[in-house]
């Protein structure tokens, strides 16, 4: 919980009320009028209504059934029928910070809300980055979503014909991890690059030659993976620096739990290359969207098996080693704060 | 696929001597006794040191309604505790075991089979054997690999089962078996089981990929016991971590390296998968993989080890862990634009 969490697209709150189920807490979220987003608890502190089914003015939530305002600190400033305002009716806020082109939510106690944890995913809001993005709702558990970014074997099977091609199956990959990340570095040398990224190279040089080609994965606990991806002239030294030759692109992913079974996908592809070709970003977006789907489709088959099998454990390969580090510093976060608050607890007592 | 472990209670009904150094227990659980098939295992809750562990062991034969367990104990001088323990079990005494686990499943397909069983490796076999011999268009023969008779277990109840298709070698007095002839003689839709210590599993691989068989055709299991040298302590230095660590010859890399708060990840924790391996910086004396994960070539390379169970003999060890302190940045990215 003592985490920051993606909530929405920059462009989706707007002086609307937009429900959301963040980390199983159900959550109002709009913009004031000076632009600043607010994130409230969708419950009237009254009898409960989801106050995302009442309406906004003047920067104040007005509560459908009741006719109670909360303001965006969550303060009551209007009961019916009565002269004074009751002093404990407020609703809960919710932290928000809008970085990265995204509006960060932080779910566990305000007082360890620092804006300077908020994942690093600077390249989708940065002058010498062009890129775009998405949502997707998808219906499995956010660390199946995880694990699938810290392995891109599955390129070369999910999505064979656009980023896939044996090279990446066939390849070995290092991995390294700190306290709170992972990263999965994989370089393929003097390959055919497939399909994807011939295109890509294509729209910056005439070269049509073998290249070196690079996926390193970045992961932030608790769910942030940003893959570094790309491929330049074989031999003109890629990897000891000099991309210099090539096209770079940054995958970016932050996935929030929404509930046990679904979460939400955010995502976004960058590229360092035809910065102002608005065409490029468009198809760009629109094409890993299609790639995205197929993951989705993948994903969504194995919540239902798991489901369906509460007796079976996954058997682990040598290329889960990124999803297993990733999962095993979530779960350390999460013991550590069990932890922390049980000791809490106990002094309380 | 694996399924989580069901710990439940079960009592020792009887103890015996099934071969020189090889215990028969037959267990039987308090809930009783669930139905498994050839090739099955239970794991088992032993204490080997100061914590509990877990080993694995074959079921041998096949079920029966209202029989317990039965398991046989290899007794290794340079065991890490398990056989040991399991040595000391009488009638009367409670153990936690795991509902049978089945990792090495027989075919249902018909024609030729090939038992390869060295040792106590015959354990998962003999109900393999068992259950062969009674399927219609099935050729099934064993070949039994021991040092000497008196080693040898159910070697009686094995030539009452499969007579002339029983094959009984013993290393001590006829030495060693020609392993490729005996797999270049089988038919070609051969499909071979196997189980005996590495050093066989190894030459059995080497001789089956000679014989130019399919790969799928020929399964093995392996508990990760056993290497090319008997286990021996070993020191490991940690240039990273500015630590020196021992091993003891009853503990394995990655125990070690657990309880010293040394973090790696492991998964199998038998040297299949591959996920414990550590990178060798620099060793002395010979490095015994005893992992089946790695390939011949990577390890005569010697550039990294499953520290799950592979071990260092006659010398000492310096590894490196995926572990860094500050995530390593992508090369600096040029920051030329690129123009249409």
């Amino acid at each position: 919980m003592n985490a920051w969490y993606a909530a929405a697209w920059d462009v989706e709150v707007k002086q609307e009320l937009l429900p959301r189920t963040i980390c199983n807490r159900q959550v109002v979220l709009y913009r004031r009028s000076d632009g600043e987003p607010v994130a409230l608890e969708d419950a009237c502190w009254h009898r409960l209504l989801p106050l995302s089914k009442g309406s906004l003015r003047n920067d104040e939530v007005t509560c459908g059934y009741h006719g109670l305002k909360f303001n965006s600190e969550g303060r009551c400033t209007f009961m019916p029928s009565q002269e004074t305002i009751n002093p404990s009716a407020c609703v809960r806020t919710y932290p928000a910070v809008e970085r990265h082109r995204f509006i960060w939510l932080w779910m566990g106690d305000p007082a360890l809300a620092d804006p300077s944890d908020i994942p690093d995913m600077h390249w989708n809001d940065h002058p010498e980055w062009a890129g775009d993005g998405k949502l997707i709702e998808v219906k499995c558990n956010y660390r199946l979503v995880v694990d699938n970014l810290m392995d891109l074997t599955h390129e070369t099977f999910v999505h064979a014909g656009s980023i896939g091609d044996d090279n990446v199956a066939e390849a070995p990959f290092e991995t390294t991890h700190g306290e709170r990340s992972c990263t999965v570095t994989r370089w393929m040398m003097g390959i055919e690059p497939p399909p994807f990224w011939k295109a890509q190279l294509g729209k910056v040089s005439d070269y049509d030659g073998p290249v070196d080609r690079w996926q390193i994965i970045h992961f932030q606990a608790p769910c942030t993976v940003n893959i570094d991806v790309g491929v330049a002239v074989a031999g003109s030294g890629a990897e000891s620096g000099d991309r210099s030759s090539g096209v770079n692109g940054y995958v970016l992913n932050t996935i929030t739990p929404s509930t046990d079974q679904t979460c939400l996908y955010f995502w976004a592809f960058c590229r360092n290359y035809n910065l102002h070709d608005q065409a490029n970003t468009i198809e760009l977006r629109e094409g890993v969207s299609t790639i995205f789907a197929q993951d989705e489709d993948i994903l969504e088959a194995q919540q239902i098996a798991i489901n369906r099998n509460p007796n079976r454990e996954f058997y682990n390969l040598n290329i889960d080693a990124g999803a297993l580090w990733a999962r095993r510093i979530t779960d350390r976060m999460v013991a550590e704060e069990q932890h922390s608050n049980h000791q809490a607890h106990e002094v309380q007592k | 696929m694996r399924y989580r472990n069901n710990w439940t209670e079960a009592i020792v009904e009887g103890v015996s001597d099934a071969a020189e150094g090889i215990r028969e227990l037959a267990i039987r659980p308090v809930a009783g006794a669930v139905p498994y098939g050839p090739g099955a295992h239970i794991d088992v809750q032993v204490l080997a040191g100061e914590a509990p562990e877990v080993r694995s062991y074959s079921l041998v034969g096949t079920y029966t309604a209202g029989a317990p367990y039965t398991i046989a104990v290899k007794q290794l001088p340079a065991s890490r505790g398990g056989s040991r323990y399991m040595g000391t079990l009488q009638p009367g005494n409670r153990l936690r075991i795991s509902q049978p686990v089945n990792h090495f499943e027989l075919s249902t397909a018909k024609g030729s089979y090939l038992l390869l069983a060295a040792g106590i490796g015959i354990t998962p076999l003999l109900g393999m054997a068992e259950t062969l011999g009674q399927r219609a268009d099935t050729e099934v023969s064993m070949f039994y690999l021991g040092r000497t008779p008196g080693e040898m277990p159910y070697r009686e109840r094995l030539e009452g089962m499969l007579g002339e298709r029983l094959t009984c070698h013993f290393s001590g007095s006829e030495g060693r078996p020609d392993l490729q002839r005996l797999l270049d003689e089988m038919p070609a839709d051969t499909r071979l089981y196997l189980c005996g210590p590495l050093g066989l599993m190894n030459d059995v691989r080497a001789a089956w990929e000679r014989s130019g068989m399919p790969n799928a055709h020929m399964r093995y299991e392996t508990f990760g016991a056993s290497g090319a040298f008997a286990p021996q302590p070993f020191r490991v230095h940690l240039p990273r971590f500015e630590r020196t660590l021992e091993v003891s010859e009853r503990q394995t890399l990655l125990q070690v390296l657990e309880e010293e708060g040394i973090d790696v990840i492991s998964d199998c924790r038998k040297g299949e998968c591959g996920l414990c391996q550590v990178e060798v910086l620099e060793y002395t004396g010979d490095i015994d993989h005893r992992d089946c994960f790695f390939s011949d070539a990577q390890k005569a390379e010697n550039r990294k080890m499953c520290a799950c169970v592979s071990r260092v003999a006659n010398g000492e060890l310096t590894i490196d862990t995926s572990y860094r302190k500050t995530a390593s940045e992508a090369p600096c990215v040029s920051s030329e634009i690129k123009k249409n």
